[in-house]
């Protein structure tokens, strides 16, 4: 006892100064992964929440039943749609701002990071409430700047498949300013004795972007395409504030899936079945991305 | 030499055609919100108002219960700052103490960072809900105080702290406390420049929770009175477009002041 009292007491500041933090964490992250694994094997819903004798063990069935759903069916699609376009997408805009902003050091040039950044720190339903104006099919600038040009007004967010893009163009806009930071940093990190000895050898500039740049930045392309590609599997806020899945669920994502069955129907049980099938697939796409990362050549 | 000039010349100018895309939303919504009601409606539309009005501005405030959502807005923002001191002073435990089980306890901590929004969302509803703290300041604040990301970013920067600073300080018999704010803190500031930036952004801009755990219009944040007016007011564009600067300017300017902390803060944090 004795000893257990001199060895707590020797390290009684880092356990105090981590408690806090850790409980938290522990209470708000790491048991709720637990809950939602009990709960996904169960039909918990409000009456269950009521009262937890309720509650019954419901086996597989939420997972069966979540793969014959055709919301799910039909969010698990538009989620790769979203993913396939607007990926690529990011990553590609994202490398070209930060290229372009690393290009000149004038103040031209730092202003300009703030603008390619703001978007990034925007709120997302001041976003929602000024897109959504943009894209009003009366009033908004998009449709009068089609009509500049004799195209006809658009159903921007109540076509099917123009609505998803027109979420993905929202998206996009917003994403591009943190990647690119990611992009400018790596880019700030390459020796300029690369770019002098390709010069003595007489590289064009083209030359030294495709062979000395892009591969130095493989690193930072990485990062930013994983980093993307698990946020947009989770793709959420932007049909939730714009179009909340509709029209006819063409927007639905699978994390507006869970959201909409656990807080608007409150099947619980049911949404986490929902959100592990999602957590998997982020997993197996990590995975994935890290084995085709290993094959890559080293610089 | 001209070949030069004409090619800055080129990246000067796509770099500001991409800048005004990208900038097409925020000079739409601000000379918009200064627009009199029956403007919107006009067709073509303009950029610049006809007649120039604050009646949008003093709505969010006279109409509707902005004032309200601004004070929950900046509670929240408080909160976030202490979270973010819980974050460093976890940080710098890991960083700068050898105590059983801190590797374990890291990798714990790491992990959490791993696991979806979307999986946690509904159990921690569930656990605020035993708690009895839904549509409490407790339920919105709690959930998000602290966080794996701050946690790491602090190790990391602590990390390179001679550790002689600390025990010169505890032979002039400072107490652990007083080191960590006196010593630790000071030396530490770029991080805390950086963290602080981003929680204030985070907390100013939080919406999910508070929607989800506010049922009262008495706890409601900037973002979630804003989704409201959205919905009530849908065809009040001018209503709307001075609630989204409302949002959105304070953020810009916050930012434009320490955007360079906010760079350096990444490069920091070794994404190179």
């Amino acid at each position: 006892m004795q000893n257990f009292t001199k060895r707590f007491n020797r390290y009684k500041y880092p356990y105090m100064f981590i408690a806090p933090a850790l409980l938290l964490l522990l209470t708000f992250s790491i048991i709720p992964i637990i809950i939602a694994l009990v709960i996904s094997f169960t039909n918990i819903d409000l009456a269950g929440l009521a009262n937890y004798s309720n509650i019954e063990a419901v086996g597989f069935d939420n997972f069966m039943n979540v793969f014959k759903d055709p919301v799910f069916l039909k969010s698990l699609y538009n989620t790769m749609f979203y993913v396939i376009i607007g990926v690529p997408l990011v990553v590609m805009l994202a490398m070209g701002a930060a290229l372009l902003l690393n290009y000149g050091t004038g103040w031209l040039f730092k202003t300009f990071r703030v603008v390619y950044y703001m978007p990034s720190i925007t709120n997302i339903v001041a976003v929602a409430v000024v897109w959504g104006y943009l894209y009003n099919s009366h009033y908004g600038l998009f449709n009068h700047m089609l009509s500049w040009f004799g195209i006809p007004a658009q159903q921007w967010l109540n076509d099917p498949t123009l609505a998803k893009l027109s979420l993905i163009l929202l998206a996009v806009w917003k994403s591009i300013g943190l990647n690119m930071i990611i992009f400018l940093a790596a880019l700030q990190g390459i020796p300029r004795s690369y770019y002098e000895a390709a010069e003595i050898d007489g590289a064009s500039k083209w030359k030294k972007l495709i062979y000395i740049t892009v591969p130095l930045l493989s690193f930072a392309t990485f990062f930013v395409t994983i980093t993307t590609l698990i946020g947009w599997i989770q793709f959420f806020e932007e049909p939730l504030v714009m179009t909340k899945g509709g029209p006819l669920n063409s927007t639905m994502s699978m994390a507006l899936f869970i959201y909409n069955n656990g807080f608007q129907l409150s099947n619980f049980g049911y949404a986490a079945a929902g959100s592990f099938v999602l957590f998997f697939i982020i997993i197996v796409v990590t995975i994935l991305q890290f084995a085709v990362k290993r094959k890559d050549v080293e610089y | 030499m001209a070949a030069k000039r004409i090619e800055k010349t080129f990246m000067t100018v796509l770099l500001i055609a991409g800048g005004l895309l990208m900038m097409i939303p925020f000079i739409w919504m601000i000379t918009s919100s200064f627009k009199p009601e029956n403007e919107f409606t006009a067709v073509p539309p303009t950029l610049l108002p006809k007649e120039f009005t604050l009646k949008n501005y003093v709505d969010l405030f006279t109409k509707l219960d902005f004032i309200v959502y601004l004070k929950n807005t900046l509670i929240i923002v408080f909160w976030s700052f202490i979270g973010l001191f819980l974050n460093a002073l976890a940080g710098y435990a890991f960083a700068k103490f050898e105590f059983p089980g801190s590797k374990k306890l890291f990798y714990l901590v790491l992990a959490t960072m791993m696991i979806p929004g979307q999986v946690t969302m509904i159990p921690v509803y569930l656990l605020i809900n035993a708690m009895g703290l839904t549509n409490t300041m407790a339920g919105i604040v709690l959930p998000g105080l602290v966080g794996a990301f701050g946690i790491f970013l602090f190790r990391q920067f602590m990390s390179t702290i001679p550790t002689d600073l600390m025990e010169a300080s505890r032979l002039d018999g400072a107490g652990e406390l007083r080191i960590f704010f006196r010593l630790i803190v000071p030396i530490t500031k770029p991080v805390f420049a950086v963290q602080g930036i981003l929680a204030f952004i985070g907390a100013w801009n939080s919406f999910l929770w508070p929607l989800i755990m506010a049922n009262d219009q008495k706890l409601y944040t900037l973002s979630v009175g804003l989704q409201l007016l959205k919905g009530q007011h849908g065809s009040d564009f001018g209503l709307q477009m001075a609630g989204a600067a409302f949002m959105v300017v304070p953020i810009i300017i916050v930012f434009s002041f320490f955007q360079k902390h906010i760079i350096e803060g990444y490069t920091i944090s070794g994404m190179k």
